[in-house]
């Protein structure tokens, strides 16, 4: 579905994407991991044609962006980071001119508008306008209407950034159902646990370089441990202690504050810990997670 | 649920029939432009119809009791004949700055649906034509409502006043591309704001609205002159009155198009700068 090869952007002096290479399968749902900054909306704005690469070559459908960028764009649904609805009009308005903009016949788009209204769960709220929505209902509404022309790629960029964690969870079901129903989906975030709920397959990118890629389970059993002991010891002191924590666990990260031990098994360690005389605040044992796997490898937290 | 995915049967690496032949796409932007409208006429309908009209009656019979009791009307035309040519200019250039000003920036900054436009098959030099045109149809239907005001209030006198329309449109055009050209390079309303108190409000007071600008200094002539406003206003007064023809009419109406080319291709920049980056 996309394919990148030595794909950049750059903005005058400023490079947001460094060169990356993305192979996109149909029927993926494939994610773009990373904090603020490492390149994921230029990214997605060169794949949705809405951007051209400064350099690189880029294959999305099949096809080149520079030549058939109106071409592409009819097949694709875009959902922005930041909304771009018509605030003015209702619900039902807001997607039967966005079929319009793709030419669908009328009766096509009552029909989809009618599905995609149930979809979002949005039916209620048809003739609201837009202005009264919550963020989370603008999202929806925006997904929804990303859909009206039954797009082969459905692109969404910070899809749940800024949602109160319940309409994260209704948004994310709803996409869930999208992939099984076989829509390919490219997810950027920059929530670790979106990234292992929403995507088959996932890039690290950091600095507009790809960091890492795999599946969510490969990059965290590559490059964290099986589980994290998180320790709490006050408010200062997390330096030294870090050191001594270093006998009992495979890798210790300092975190402003909390202390993550990075073991196979957290439990023990705690054991381990108390026995080295040390009492902390707090402990937690957890999984690991993509957040650990970019603390591994970029040193800092997605979420600043 | 029925089912949203694309049919399986679709090439996954061929977008097919991509574009599919119906509406050209700038003409779905047009239609965005009156949807939108028709959804929303009413907040617009005080500035664009109301105004001038309260005007024409305030100056023409208020102010023009006095100028015709004086001096008989301006060179001896009645000073409510004289002035509503110069309104349906001030009209037209009044619905263009509105409809180009705030609902561009808005259209980049707050609502920002000009990104959903360019999402779709849609581009950049479809948005900026669907907005033009979309103009060009404001102009048409609000100076052709005026004129009918005018003959009621009996101040058409030529049969000329038939290309009264088409000269409004321009008149309007020149501003409007302009204002839209403008406004998408503006990040925040102030830039907006000064438009209207350094750009509006003298093409108002001194392009010949209300006054001939032969009663100007020579120096303040030359600002007028300048201004498009001053040419429109030429044009559509002398259509109304079937006076003061000649081909200096001609270069009005060059200097409008002049204008109104300058407007469309800065905004193909402008917009284009802001929406592909």
């Amino acid at each position: 579905m996309v394919e990148a090869r030595g794909l950049v952007k750059r903005f005058g002096d400023f490079t947001a994407v460094a060169g990356i290479d993305v192979r996109i399968e149909q029927g993926e749902s494939f994610g773009f991991l990373g904090p603020n900054g490492a390149g994921k909306t230029s990214t997605m704005k060169m794949i949705s044609c809405m951007s051209p690469l400064t350099e690189g070559t880029l294959r999305v459908l099949g096809r080149d962006p520079a030549t058939d960028g109106a071409a592409i764009r009819s097949r694709l649904g875009l959902v922005p980071q930041e909304d771009t609805l018509e605030t003015e009009l209702t619900v039902f308005d807001n997607i039967y001119i966005y079929g319009r903009y793709f030419d669908l016949p009328r009766r096509q788009i009552l029909e989809r508008a009618e599905q995609l209204l149930h979809f979002a769960q949005l039916g209620e709220r048809r003739n609201d306008k837009v202005d009264s929505l919550s963020g989370g209902l603008k999202r929806r509404l925006t997904i929804a209407r990303a859909l009206i022309s039954e797009p082969d790629l459905l692109i969404l960029d910070e899809p749940t950034t800024g949602l109160d964690p319940q309409a994260r969870h209704l948004l994310w079901e709803r996409l869930y159902r999208l992939k099984a129903e076989g829509v390919t989906l490219i997810v950027t975030t920059h929530y670790m646990d979106e990234a292992e709920q929403l995507c088959d397959r996932l890039v690290v990118m950091d600095g507009g370089h790809i960091v890492a890629q795999g599946t969510p389970r490969a990059l965290i059993d590559r490059y964290s441990t099986k589980e994290v002991l998180e320790l709490r010891f006050g408010l200062d002191g997390h330096g030294p202690m870090a050191e001594r924590l270093g006998q009992v666990a495979d890798r210790v990260e300092v975190l402003p504050d909390r202390l993550l031990l990075y073991v196979d098994d957290g439990d023990a360690v705690l054991g381990a810990v108390h026995e080295l005389g040390l009492t902390p605040d707090s402990a937690l044992v957890r999984r690991s997670t993509l957040e650990d796997v970019f603390l591994c490898l970029t040193g800092r937290s997605l979420v600043d | 649920m029925t089912s949203l995915a694309p049919a399986v049967a679709a090439l996954p690496d061929d977008p097919g029939v991509a574009v599919r032949a119906g509406w050209p796409t700038w003409l779905r932007s047009v239609w965005r432009n009156w949807y939108v409208y028709r959804k929303t006429w009413r907040s617009s309908l005080t500035t664009t119809f109301l105004e001038p009209v309260l005007y024409l009656a305030a100056m023409g019979l208020g102010v023009g009791s006095l100028v015709n009791h004086h001096s008989g009307g301006v060179n001896g035309v009645p000073y409510l004949s004289f002035v509503a040519p110069g309104l349906l200019a001030a009209a037209m250039l009044q619905v263009g700055v509105s409809d180009c000003s705030y609902p561009v920036l808005g259209g980049f900054k707050w609502e920002r649906t000009f990104w959903a436009e360019v999402a779709t098959p849609l581009s950049v030099g479809d948005v900026v034509a669907g907005k033009m045109v979309w103009e060009i149809a404001r102009f048409a239907t609000v100076s052709a409502l005026f004129l009918v005001v005018m003959v009621a209030f009996g101040v058409v006198h030529s049969p000329l006043a038939a290309f009264v329309v088409p000269v409004a449109v321009l008149s309007g055009m020149s501003t409007a591309t302009v204002t839209a050209s403008f406004a998408a390079t503006q990040d925040s309303d102030l830039g907006m704001a000064l438009l209207f108190r350094l750009g509006v409000l003298p093409m108002n007071l001194f392009a010949g609205v209300f006054y001939p600008i032969s009663r100007l200094p020579g120096w303040l002539r030359v600002v007028a002159q300048v201004l498009p406003v001053t040419h429109g206003v030429d044009v559509l007064r002398a259509l109304t009155l079937g006076t003061g023809l000649g081909w200096g009419l001609l270069l009005d109406v060059l200097y409008l198009v002049l204008w109104a080319a300058v407007g469309v291709v800065a905004s193909l920049r402008t917009f284009g700068r802001r929406l592909v980056q």
